[in-house]
């Protein structure tokens, strides 16, 4: 029987019960290999139910540091009976199933071309311990122990991970060295060479840190001043604001005082969210949401109204898919064009794009000076997929000498000495009007705003000619949004090409393995990563520079091709869908496959190997 | 029936209160509501009290949902800034504007379809989050911007002016607001501006959620025979259960009082109600009497007015959330961003 053996490469999949504890094992696991310098790329799988039904977490090894989701498995750690049969299937020919053998199996269990390995977990944890919750979570850190034997992790690495977690907790930290023990000696006596999956220290993790999105996105939020936030519980968006909560307590808590700097609402509902994170933002405090696609539907006339009256308002959508409950708590890119434009009118919003945690915290603490530029609503469009997954990333950088943007607030001095206030008049030729806050001054400076209907002096107006006039600044200050948000980046192909692939957000791990397992067939391909919306010239001057360009997203309806075709002057034609939305964060198998299908379809000879040529 | 005094040059009294404003300080544009509109004697009551109070002008913010009633802070406290919001959630952007700046008096009106139909929600919850604001509702049973269709607060049984009988039953503002936890509840009729106006004092100096629910008929809609919020049936159904005097401070205080008809309340920041018990047995400061008193008259189809309820220690929502005493707004990025260092050590327990 084929056997897969690997170095540093391959895909580990833990099928768990929900709630039985296995997260932190799991996750003990993944850092191990960080340890040793070898990156790992670890996602969970969770349907939305909460408790006793299966829930899986995927490992990707990758010494390469290919962080985005491989697809299929190598070894399934199968610790849910329910889901055994699904799991089974999933694995790669040659791989291995480790399982718990203390109930012997029928043969119709196993696979022929699967590697079968047993350990009596049961039994080693009956005997051992008497609390059923104990013999739970140990259970847990022994199959640990069990897989670092048999892989060849660094028990040391282990030990420290865990002497980190339970430090100051004597009681726990000797049971769970015990356990993790346990399983090493197990695999050394009984399971020696069962696997061929194995772990060489390596040093290819370097100052890189392991966080997920959300909790990036809300230190974002924290740095980037962020005084008020509102939310509503939801899917993959909850441990953001969450995440929020636990920074600040920590990080802006008054030390004289020990009251808070910060005011965060659960609220009833979206539509209060985003009415306080308007109110806030109207009264000069840095304020957001954190949400996903049904959040945003509630919250669309109020992203209208933040609009027109020129609010700022930072929004962070941690994408998911469709309505309801279910697959919703799958990763999609599918709110782009409902964030876009948002609203009733004629809305158009900026959106950023951050592609992993860093700059999930990046964008998050710019979205904030944005919104105050710009006095308008901006979205952070992020994902399931990066939100709630941790992820190898570049440490989090600040630069002390960075100053909060507040944007055109005119003070009470500014009122004392003259200078002329009209709300929404474009007097610095950007279309953005100067605003004042509520109490600056006892004479000066106070309006009434409403949605559109006003003039300049934002005095009540229904005159045709005074709202053509708002719509036109409107469009320009979107306009000159492009100036201030992030520059698409671009990723050239090793030789010549004539195509393109635009991306965006979380499909870039996957992306850049595709790029590479491409240029190994012989297509290369230029690739852009598109940051923002509105679209800088670039996006169009890089489309217009290539044959056909491949825009590859994770939703059915070609979302940000359609927003390219809209808004940046680009002909439909010379654009090639790639689409992912199973709801399974896509892979590079996939985009090369789609691409190499495409690239045949468009009956192109693959350029020949630069290199090859060369030998 | 409005007594909103326009044109400015005609203004009656130009008498100056503590900090040298009059009242005209205190108005805004000059009102495009019907002529006898309820909505404008709030407004008339309103500048009244903010004057009487000598609040500088600046320091409210007044903010609306979408109605009638919405469009009037544009007709009082011009030099306040305002917000126009959208229909039913004038209570969220409050709230979220009380967040940002601790040190402003809020204020927020809204309208009976506003509050009480497709707003609902939004109400109970600033009710029961505490937020320091002072809630008008402008209630008129109606529709008033869109022409007259009933209203969640209109009574099972009235008439719409085309005949049409309302078959729902009412939703009473009152009681709800006492069921989520105001700290201030209080019901009056636009007509009565003697009781309103101390009504409105007593509710601005009050440091937590006040609602006032003001009766306030729309000659355009619904100010008919078979109507229940008409003048003429207001008039003939008022049922006071106090009468309010109120005092900024206990030093302030300038009138006498027979001390045996009267109970006195001293809110957190010393203002001094008095009230004059017009039913002897009836206590503010006793909720579920006060429910209990609300459900009484709305059974027997009167208007009970009066301060319903009061809760003389009351905590607002900063107080619930232990926020600084600066506000929020004036914080700084010394204040607000950890800096470089403390990142650092972030990054090293992430990794
Ligand atoms: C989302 C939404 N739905 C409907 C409307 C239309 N609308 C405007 S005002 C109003 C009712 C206002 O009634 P009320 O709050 O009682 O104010 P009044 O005019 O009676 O003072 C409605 C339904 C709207 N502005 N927004
Ligand atoms: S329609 Fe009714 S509520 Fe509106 S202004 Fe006229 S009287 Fe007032
Ligand atoms: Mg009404």
């Amino acid at each position: 029987m084929k056997r897969i053996e690997a170095v540093n490469d391959f895909v580990v999949k833990f099928a768990n019960v929900n709630g039985s504890g296995s997260a932190s094992a799991n996750e003990l696991f993944a850092k191990s290999f960080l340890r040793m310098g070898i990156p790992v790329s670890p996602r969970n799988i969770f349907p939305s139910n909460i408790q006793g039904l299966p829930t899986w977490y995927e490992v990707r090894v990758t010494e390469k540091g290919y962080l985005g989701r491989r697809g299929g498995v190598d070894l399934m750690v199968q610790m849910n009976a329910q889901t055994w049969d699904q799991d089974l299937k999933e694995i790669e020919p040659g791989g291995y199933l480790f399982y718990d053998n203390t109930k012997p199996l029928p043969k119709s269990k196993f696979r022929d071309d699967v590697h079968a390995i047993g350990m009596p977990l049961t039994e080693i944890c009956n005997a051992s311990y008497t609390d059923a919750r104990e013999r739970q979570l140990m259970k847990n850190i022994i199959y640990v122990g069990a897989l670092a034997g048999m892989m060849g992790l660094e028990p040391e690495a282990i030990a420290e991970l865990i002497g980190e977690q339970y430090k100051g907790k004597d009681k726990l930290l000797k049971p769970n060295l015990n356990a993790l023990q346990m399983g090493l000696n197990y695999a050394r006596e009984h399971l020696k060479d069962a696997l061929g999956l194995k772990a060489r220290r390596a040093n290819a993790v370097g100052d890189r840190i392991f966080v997920d999105g959300n909790s990036a996105a809300a230190l974002g939020c924290v740095y980037g001043g962020a005084t008020v936030c509102a939310w509503y519980p939801i899917t993959p968006s909850s441990s953001l604001a969450e995440a929020f909560a636990a920074y600040c307590r920590r990080l802006r808590t008054d030390k004289d005082t020990g009251r808070a700097k910060y005011a965060i609402l659960q609220a009833e509902d979206e539509l209060a969210s985003i009415g306080i994170v308007v109110g806030a933002g109207w009264n000069g405090a840095r304020a957001f949401t954190a949400t996903s696609g049904p959040g945003i539907s509630l919250m669309t006339e109020f992203i209208g109204l933040a609009y027109f009256a020129e609010i700022p308002v930072t929004i962070i959508d941690v994408q998911r898919g469709g309505p309801s409950t279910g697959m919703p708590t799958r990763t999609q890119q599918s709110d782009v064009l409902a964030c876009a434009y948002a609203s009733h009118g004629d809305t158009k919003h900026v959106l950023l794009f951050p592609e992993d945690p860093y700059e999930c915290f990046e964008f998050s603490a710019l979205a904030l000076d944005l919104a105050d530029r710009l006095q308008t609503p901006v979205f952070v469009m992020t994902d399931l997929d990066i939100g709630m997954n941790q992820r190898l990333s570049r440490p989090f950088a600040w630069d002390d000498s960075r100053r909060y943007d507040r944007g055109k607030v005119m003070t009470a001095e500014d009122l004392e000495a003259g200078r002329e206030f009209a709300r929404y008049l474009d007097v610095d030729g950007d279309g953005i009007p100067w605003r004042t806050l509520p109490g600056t001054h006892p004479t000066r400076g106070a309006y009434f705003p409403r949605g559109t209907s006003r003039n300049p002096y934002a005095v009540y107006s229904e005159a045709g000619p005074d709202y053509v006039y708002n719509m036109q600044r409107l469009l320009k200050k979107h306009e000159f949004a492009k100036t201030l948000v992030p520059k698409p980046v671009l990723t050239p192909a090793r030789a010549p090409a004539r195509f393109g692939a635009i991306y965006y957000g979380s499909t870039s791990p996957a992306m850049h393995e595709a790029l590479d397992l491409l240029a190994d067939r012989g297509i290369y391909v230029n690739a852009l990563r598109v940051r923002a919306f509105p679209f800088q010239d670039e996006i169009r001057d890089f489309v217009r520079s290539h044959h056909k360009v491949f825009v590859v997203e994770q939703n059915r309806d070609a979302q940000l091709k359609t927003l390219l075709v809209n808004e940046a002057g680009i002909e439909a034609a010379s654009l090639v869908p790639v689409l992912h939305y199973d709801g399974t964060p896509i892979t590079a198998r996939f985009i090369t496959r789609e691409i190499a299908e495409a690239v045949a379809r468009l009956n192109v000879r693959p350029l020949v190997r630069r290199e090859e040529k060369a030998a | 029936m409005t007594y909103l005094a326009k044109p400015k040059l005609h203004h009656p009294s130009l008498q100056k209160n503590r900090l040298g404003y009059t009242r005209r300080d205190y108005e805004g544009k000059v009102s495009t509501l019907c002529a006898g509109c309820g909505h404008d004697s709030i407004s008339a009551a309103l500048i009244q009290a903010f004057w009487e109070l000598a609040i500088e002008p600046h320091r409210v913010a007044k903010l609306s949902g979408i109605g009638c009633s919405s469009k009037t802070p544009d007709y009082f406290l011009g030099n306040s800034h305002g917000f126009n919001s959208v229909h039913g959630r004038m209570p969220s952007v409050l709230t979220g504007a009380a967040l940002a700046n601790r040190d402003l008096i809020y204020l927020g009106v809204s309208g009976d379809g506003d509050s009480a139909s497709i707003g609902l929600g939004q109400f109970a919850h600033a009710m029961r989050r505490g937020v320091n604001m002072t809630y008008i509702l402008e209630n008129n049973g109606v529709y008033g911007l869109t022409k007259g269709q009933f209203s969640a607060t209109a009574d099972q049984g009235s008439k719409s002016k085309r005949g049409a009988v309302n078959t729902d039953s009412p939703v009473d503002a009152v009681s709800l607001a006492l069921i989520m936890g105001a700290t201030f509840v209080a019901r009056s009729f636009s007509g009565d501006k003697r009781q309103l106006v101390p009504l409105v004092k007593a509710a601005i100096a009050h440091p937590g959620a006040a609602f006032i629910d003001v009766i306030s008929p729309c000659v355009a809609f619904n100010n008919h025979p078979g109507s229940t919020k008409s003048y003429d049936y207001v008039r003939e159904h008022n049922e006071a259960v106090n009468r309010l005097d109120f005092w900024p401070s206990r030093e302030a205080i300038t009138v006498d009082y027979d001390e045996g008809d009267t109970v006195e309340v001293v809110q957190h920041d010393g203002s001094v109600l008095r009230l004059r018990k017009l039913e002897p047995d009836y206590d503010p400061t006793d909720r579920i009497a006060a429910l209990a008193r609300v459900a009484r008259a709305a059974e027997k189809g009167e208007v009970l007015t009066g301060l319903i309820y009061l809760k003389p220690d009351a905590e607002d929502l900063h107080a619930h959330l232990n926020t600084v005493e600066t506000p929020l707004n004036r914080l700084a990025e010394s204040d607000l961003c950890p800096g470089a260092a403390v990142l650092e050590r972030i990054n090293a327990a992430l990794r």
